[in-house]
C-alpha cells in the first residue's frame, strides 16, 4: 500500500488547481432544477470547457478523444473538481461515468470514435433504459423487444426510471433479443437515438417534488444494428461492466461531497449551540470516520481498476456503504434543526457563515431515501456480497 | 497511488498466517482456558522470530526496520488466529524497553484513569500481569514503566475473555518515566491503529467461522446461508471487516507517510470502527450459529469477548469519535 502520489501526479492536480481557480468565478449562476433544458444547457457548457482544456475523459483512450490518463489521474481530477466546488456531471452523468466507460471497454473501435467524443465535448447527452415497470431488482426478467428487421432492431415496450430522458440524445437500452423466458442470456445492450419516431416520455413527479426521472414508452422504434455494444444476447455481461463501474466509480466523488456537508452542518451545530452536547459532536465524529474509511475504499477499488481494466465486486461493498451513510448524514442534518427542518422555504438566520439551509438540508434528506434504492437496493448488494464474496448459495 | 497490498506485504501476510497455524491453532489456544494464564514461552519465542516485536525497531537498532503498514498486516493475522498475549503492547515497547523486541522481556500496558483518584469507581484491570517483565502505563503526560512485581494485583477468578487473564490493581504507582507527551500520543495512535489491525482480525475470522456454518448448516431442506435474512447478516458483516480494514491500512500509512492525511484523525477513525467491527461481527455470528453459538464449545463467544478487551485497551471510543470531529 502507497498513498503517496507520483510526480507526474502532483504536477497533473497543481495544474488542474489553477485552471479551476481561473475559469470556475466565471461562469454563470446555476439554473433552477426544475428548468431541464436550462440545466442542460449549462451542464453541457461546463462539459465544453472541460473538454476545451484538456481535462474531459481523463482516463478515457485518447482515440475516443480522452486524456489516456490512469484511473489515478481521475481520482485526483474528482478529488480537485469536489474541492473547488465545479458543477456536478449532472446531465452528462450517464454518458461519462456509465455508458461512456461502457463503450470504453465493450465498444468497437469505430463506436468508440462515434460516441465517445461527443459525450466528453457535452454535444450528446445519454439517458438509461434499463429497469422496467415489471423489471426492477431482477432486471433479467426485461421484456422490451428487439426484433432484428434488416440491418435495424425494432423495438417496443415501457422504461422507467429514465433520467435525463426530456433532454438526452441517446439511450443506453437493454432489450430482449432472445426468446421469452431466456432471462440473461437474451438481453442485448443498445444505444438508442432518441428522436427517432415511437418514443414517448412521461415524467414522474419525485418525493422531492421534482422530475428526474420518468417512463419511456417504446413503440415500433428503429435502432441500426451498428448502435449495439457487444455482441447480439451478451448484453448481461455488457450490462454487468456497466453495473461495475456505476457502483465502483461513478460515486466516488459524492464521499468528498459528503465530507464537505457534514463540515457545513458542524458550522450550523456551532450557530445553534448544538455542537455543545458531547452526544452531537460524537455522532459527527462518527460519520467523519466512516466517510475517512469510504474514502479509503473508493481508493482501493480504483487502484483495482488501474490493475484490471474494470472496478472489482468492492464497489458494491462502496455503494452500500455510501448510500447508508448519506441517509444518516441527512438524518443527522434533519436532527440538528428541529422545526426548521418542517419547511423548504429556505428560512433566513440558518444559512450563512458558511452553514447549510434547512432547504438544503431537507432537500438532502429526501433524496437519501432514493440512495438505498437507486443504482440496485441495498437488499440486491447484500445478496452480491453474500453471493459472489462470501460464496453463499442462491437463494 | 496504490492502495492494493504489495507483493511483500501478502508474502508476510502469508508467513504470520502459517506461523499462526503451525503454532497456535485453536486447539491449542483453547487449552489455555483451563490453565494457569502464564503466557507459553515457546510461542512467544517464535513470535519474537519471526519478528513480531522487532518489526518496527530499525534495522542499526538490530530490528527489522519496517513500518506501520507493515505492522497493521501482520496483527490483522494474529487477531484472526486469536493469538493470546501481550503482543499489542510488547510490539509497541519494541524500541522502547529493553528486551522487548527481542522476546525476552513481556510488556503489558494500561492507561492511567484520567481524574482517577477520589470518587472514581472505575478499577484498573490489566491483562497477563502474572507474564509480564514491564508495565508502561500510558498517561496524558507521557510513559512510564512499572514493575509488575511492585504491585498488589487481585487476579479476577472469571475474566470475561477466558483467554486474556487480568488482574485487579487498585494503585499505579508513578513508575520510572520512559517518554513524555509527544511520546505518549505517538503511543497511543500507534495502539489504535494496531489495536485496530488485530480488531479487523477478530471481525473477519468470527465472520468466516460464521459463513462457512451457514453455508453447511441445513434447515428447511438448504444450507442456511441461501436464506436472505442470514445472507444479509453475513454481508453486514464483510461491509463492516472490510470498511475497518481499509480504514486501518489507511491509518497505518498514513503513520508512515504523512503527508498524504492526518493520522490522529485516520488512527481514532480506524480504532473506532475497527472495535465496532468487531463487536458488531461476533454478536451477528453467535446469531448465524443459532443455539450452538450459545455454546461454549463453539469460539463465535471468543471473537467477541476478545473484541472487548481490544476495544477497552484502545477506547474509550466515545474519546475516539469526539477526537475525529474535532479533527475532522
Amino acid at each position: 500500500v502507497d498513498l503517496r502520489y507520483s510526480e507526474a501526479e502532483e504536477r497533473f492536480r497543481s495544474e488542474l488547481r489553477q485552471w479551476l481557480g481561473e475559469v470556475l468565478p466565471k461562469l454563470p449562476p446555476k439554473p433552477s432544477a426544475l428548468d431541464w433544458p436550462a440545466r442542460r444547457a449549462y451542464d453541457t457548457t461546463w462539459q465544453r470547457m472541460l473538454f476545451d482544456a484538456g481535462y474531459a475523459g481523463i482516463d478515457w483512450p485518447v482515440e475516443g478523444g480522452g486524456r489516456g490518463a490512469s484511473p489515478v489521474e481521475q481520482l485526483i481530477y474528482l478529488e480537485e473538481l469536489e474541492k473547488a466546488h465545479a458543477p456536478y456531471v449532472g446531465v452528462n452523468f450517464v454518458g461519462l461515468l456509465h455508458a461512456g466507460p461502457t463503450i470504453v471497454v465493450e465498444g468497437s473501435p469505430e463506436q468508440r470514435s462515434r460516441f465517445l467524443p461527443p459525450i466528453l465535448r457535452g454535444e450528446k447527452v445519454w439517458c438509461q433504459g434499463f429497469s422496467e415497470p415489471g423489471a426492477g431488482s431482477d432486471l433479467a426478467s426485461l421484456r422490451t423487444k428487439a426484433v432484428r428487421d434488416g440491418d435495424e432492431y425494432v423495438v417496443s415496450g415501457q422504461k422507467i426510471w429514465t433520467s435525463h430522458a426530456e433532454v438526452a440524445d441517446y439511450c443506453e437500452l437493454l432489450v430482449r433479443t432472445g426468446e421469452e423466458g431466456s432471462r440473461h442470456r437474451g438481453i442485448t445492450w443498445l444505444a438508442m437515438e432518441m428522436d427517432r419516431p415511437g418514443i414517448d416520455f412521461r415524467p414522474l413527479k419525485t418525493i422531492a417534488g421534482s422530475t428526474e426521472f420518468g417512463e419511456l414508452f417504446l413503440d415500433g422504434v428503429r435502432v441500426p444494428v451498428g448502435n449495439r455494444i457487444g455482441e447480439e444476447n451478451d448484453g448481461w455481461r455488457v450490462t454487468m461492466v456497466t453495473l461495475g463501474f456505476e457502483r465502483g466509480t461513478a460515486f466516488v466523488s459524492e464521499v468528498l461531497e459528503s465530507g464537505e456537508f457534514l463540515r457545513g452542518l458542524r458550522r450550523l451545530a456551532q450557530r445553534t449551540g448544538a455542537w455543545k452536547r458531547g452526544e452531537v459532536r460524537r455522532r459527527m465524529g462518527h460519520l467523519g470516520a466512516e466517510l475517512d474509511a469510504l474514502w479509503a475504499l473508493a481508493r482501493r477499488n480504483v487502484s483495482q481498476a488501474a490493475r484490471t481494466g474494470v472496478p472489482g465486486i468492492g464497489g458494491s461493498v462502496y455503494k452500500l456503504g455510501l448510500s447508508e451513510i448519506r441517509q444518516r448524514i441527512g438524518e443527522f442534518g434533519m436532527d440538528l434543526i428541529g422545526g426548521a427542518g418542517l419547511s423548504w422555504d429556505e428560512l433566513e438566520g440558518l444559512d450563512g457563515g458558511g452553514s447549510i439551509g434547512n432547504g438544503e438540508l431537507v432537500n438532502t434528506w429526501v433524496h437519501g431515501f432514493s440512495r438505498t434504492i437507486a443504482a440496485g437496493t441495498s437488499q440486491i448488494q447484500r445478496n452480491i456480497i453474500a453471493e459472489r464474496i462470501l460464496g453463499l448459495p442462491k437463494s | 497511488m496504490d492502495f492494493e497490498l504489495s507483493e511483500d506485504e501478502v508474502a508476510l501476510a502469508e508467513g504470520i498466517r502459517s506461523l499462526c497455524g503451525g503454532r497456535f491453532p485453536l486447539e491449542k489456544i483453547r487449552a489455555g482456558e483451563s490453565g494457569d494464564g502464564r503466557i507459553d514461552p515457546e510461542g512467544w519465542s517464535d513470535l519474537a522470530e519471526a519478528g513480531v516485536f522487532s518489526l518496527q525497531v530499525p534495522e542499526a537498532a538490530g530490528g527489522v526496520g519496517l513500518g506501520m503498514a507493515a505492522g497493521a498486516v501482520v496483527f490483522e493475522e494474529l487477531g484472526r488466529a486469536l493469538v493470546p498475549g501481550p503482543i499489542l503492547a510488547s510490539h509497541l515497547a519494541g524500541g522502547i524497553i529493553e528486551g522487548a523486541a527481542d522476546g525476552k522481556v513481556l510488556v503489558g500496558s494500561v492507561h492511567r484513569p484520567a481524574g482517577s483518584g477520589e470518587g472514581s469507581l472505575a478499577p484498573t484491570l490489566i491483562g497477563h500481569l502474572s507474564s509480564l517483565g514491564v508495565l508502561v502505563v500510558v498517561g496524558e503526560e507521557g510513559l512510564s514503566a512499572v514493575d509488575p512485581s511492585e504491585l498488589k494485583g487481585v487476579k479476577i477468578e472469571r475474566p470475561l475473555d477466558p483467554l486474556t487473564p487480568m488482574w485487579r490493581v487498585d494503585q499505579l504507582p508513578e513508575g520510572r518515566p520512559i517518554g513524555g507527551a509527544e511520546e505518549a500520543r505517538v503511543w497511543r495512535r500507534a495502539e489504535r491503529v494496531l489495536g485496530g489491525a488485530l480488531l479487523v482480525g477478530l471481525a473477519g475470522g468470527t465472520m468466516e467461522l460464521a459463513v462457512s456454518y451457514a453455508k453447511q448448516r441445513e434447515q428447511f431442506g438448504k444450507p442456511i446461508g441461501s436464506f436472505q435474512a442470514v445472507k444479509h447478516m453475513c454481508a453486514d458483516m464483510l461491509v463492516a471487516a472490510e470498511t475497518a480494514r481499509v480504514a486501518v491500512q489507511a491509518a497505518a500509512v498514513t503513520i508512515d507517510q504523512p503527508d498524504v492525511g492526518d493520522p490522529d484523525r485516520a488512527a481514532a477513525g480506524a480504532g473506532l470502527l475497527a472495535a465496532e467491527a468487531a463487536i458488531k461481527n461476533g454478536k451477528i455470528s453467535i446469531q448465524v450459529h443459532g443455539g450452538m453459538g450459545f455454546t461454549w464449545e463453539v469460539p463465535a463467544h471468543l471473537y467477541l469477548m476478545r473484541a472487548r478487551v481490544l476495544a477497552e485497551a484502545i477506547g474509550p471510543l466515545d474519546d475516539l469519535s469526539e477526537l475525529v470531529a474535532e479533527l475532522y
